[in-house]
């Protein structure tokens, strides 16, 4: 297992492997909306947690498929498959793999975004609090939706329509936190519930994916 | 009369609609137009929303209807992961259309009635904001139904699509009861002692209920049978292939 995370972690990071591109799309989305929206401090300190977790989303997203396009066109899928590890250990192995280079370095650059975003200096705590909190989810998530989608030729689009409803939840208590803490308001709430639904999906999700990739390699 | 599981046999399932259909077709155009004519001419104004009100006869049984098409396409989903009856995964698949269209009812006549009442045709409203989830949700399940060719792997996914789809639709909901309380009213109709509304509002929104409920399974029978005729038409074509 430990040599198919590095296997995974080094296909990643080596060229071709779209490390990185995740990162440049927070980036660019973070430097796209106050051209859009405007330069106020004021507003943009607003909006900026909403910004910042809707940006960690879709970063997330744009990687998604490569969770599994690439080993179910070479075959390594079904290797693995029939492999005497456990598809649900591969499938939370792989979404491991999928945190590490694509959550925890969107975690590690946010707060810089957010200085772009005049973040309030309160919020940073919580910012990356919850985002080392709710971004596991989404990559656990992710793989599911990959999962569903990895047969298919266009799969794509069709996953995002699939696993963005999936990501509600984590958008929202996410967010919630992230501008309670701007107001100085209690998170121990939308914080607890956060952890709730990323230990929950980390815990269940990894034997629905397995179910759906088995049934996708039929 | 055996157990229900006969109707599992597309043929019996097939006999049985045969006559079944045109019975509820015809009381759920009957029972929905006497509800909503009954509704909608009937009933007095309400005193403080005057006709605006009407516009519940269309609402509450949509949305009633749009959760529980839902609900019907979980258990079918689980028939068809348990049991394997190719009918319970068909009728899923049928289901989903109706419940998009049931969605959209209730989300347009809430527009249009909140615009005059609310003074806003869209509010982020828990209520407001589950629904217009769920509508994404039949979205997506109705996407991958369309995108895969093998129709037992199509039923398999969608199915457990469904089935965790239900869970985070759940959890949206009560994520977006966090924000607050909202706009939305709550309970139109309740159980508790001391409801709001009149029996002259009442009666006509059961029938009503009573109305989309045929509609739907008139529907869904409807949409089911297609559904078992086109997939024997394949199955022909693919017979006359081989020879």
């Amino acid at each position: 297992m430990i040599a198919l995370l590095t296997r995974d972690l080094r296909l990643a990071l080596r060229a071709g492997g779209g490390f990185g591109l995740g990162l440049a799309f927070f980036l660019i989305l973070a430097v796209l909306v106050p051209l859009g929206v405007g330069p106020e401090p004021a507003t943009l300190a607003v909006i900026a947690p909403g910004i910042l977790w809707v940006g960690a989303l879709l970063a997330c997203l744009l990687s998604l498929d490569r969770i599994f396009a690439l080993d179910y066109e070479d075959g390594s899928l079904d290797l693995l498959a029939t492999a005497p590890v456990p598809l649900e250990a591969v499938v939370s192995i792989k979404a491991l793999a999928h945190w590490l280079t694509t959550g925890l370095p969107l975690v590690l650059i946010s707060p810089v975004l957010g200085l772009l975003l005049f973040l309030p200096a309160e919020a940073y705590l919580w910012l990356i609090l919850s985002l080392v909190l709710g971004t596991p989810a989404l990559s656990v998530i992710g793989t599911f939706g990959a999962a569903l989608t990895v047969g298919l030729k266009r799969g794509g689009l069709l996953m995002s329509l699939l696993v963005l409803p999936l990501y509600i939840p984590t958008l929202v208590f996410g967010a919630e936190v992230v501008s309670r803490g701007a107001q100085g308001l209690a998170v121990n709430t939308p914080l607890a519930l956060l952890a709730g639904i990323t230990t929950g999906a980390v815990a269940l999700l990894p034997f629905a994916s397995a179910l759906v990739l088995r049934i996708n390699l039929r | 009369m055996g157990s229900v599981w006969e109707y599992a046999n597309p043929l019996k399932f097939m006999r049985t609609t045969d006559w079944l259909l045109p019975i509820v077709a015809i009381s759920a155009v009957v029972v929905t137009a006497v509800g909503l004519i009954w509704g909608f001419f009937f009933t007095p104004d309400d005193f403080r929303q005057g006709s605006t009100v009407k516009i519940v006869f269309l609402h509450v049984p949509a949305a009633m209807m749009a959760i529980n098409a839902w609900v019907m396409m979980l258990v079918a989903s689980l028939i068809w992961l348990i049991r394997r009856h190719h009918v319970s995964a068909l009728a899923a698949k049928a289901a989903a259309p109706i419940g998009l269209i049931m969605t959209l009812i209730g989300l347009i006549t809430g527009a249009v009635w909140g615009q005059p009442m609310w003074g806003t045709w869209w509010a982020w409203d828990p209520r407001l904001t589950s629904f217009l989830v769920l509508f994404l949700f039949y979205l997506g399940y109705i996407a991958l139904w369309a995108a895969i060719e093998d129709p037992d792997t199509g039923a398999d996914l969608t199915a457990v699509l469904c089935l965790v789809g239900s869970v985070f639709a759940l959890l949206s909901r009560y994520a977006a009861l966090f924000w607050s309380q909202g706009l939305h009213q709550g309970a139109s109709l309740s159980v508790a002692p001391g409801t709001r509304m009149d029996w002259a509002y009442k009666a006509p929104l059961y029938v009503c209920m009573v109305g989309f409920g045929l509609v739907f399974v008139a529907l869904l029978l409807a949409g089911t049978r297609t559904e078992i005729r086109s997939r024997r038409m394949k199955a022909l074509m693919a017979r006359e292939r081989m020879v």
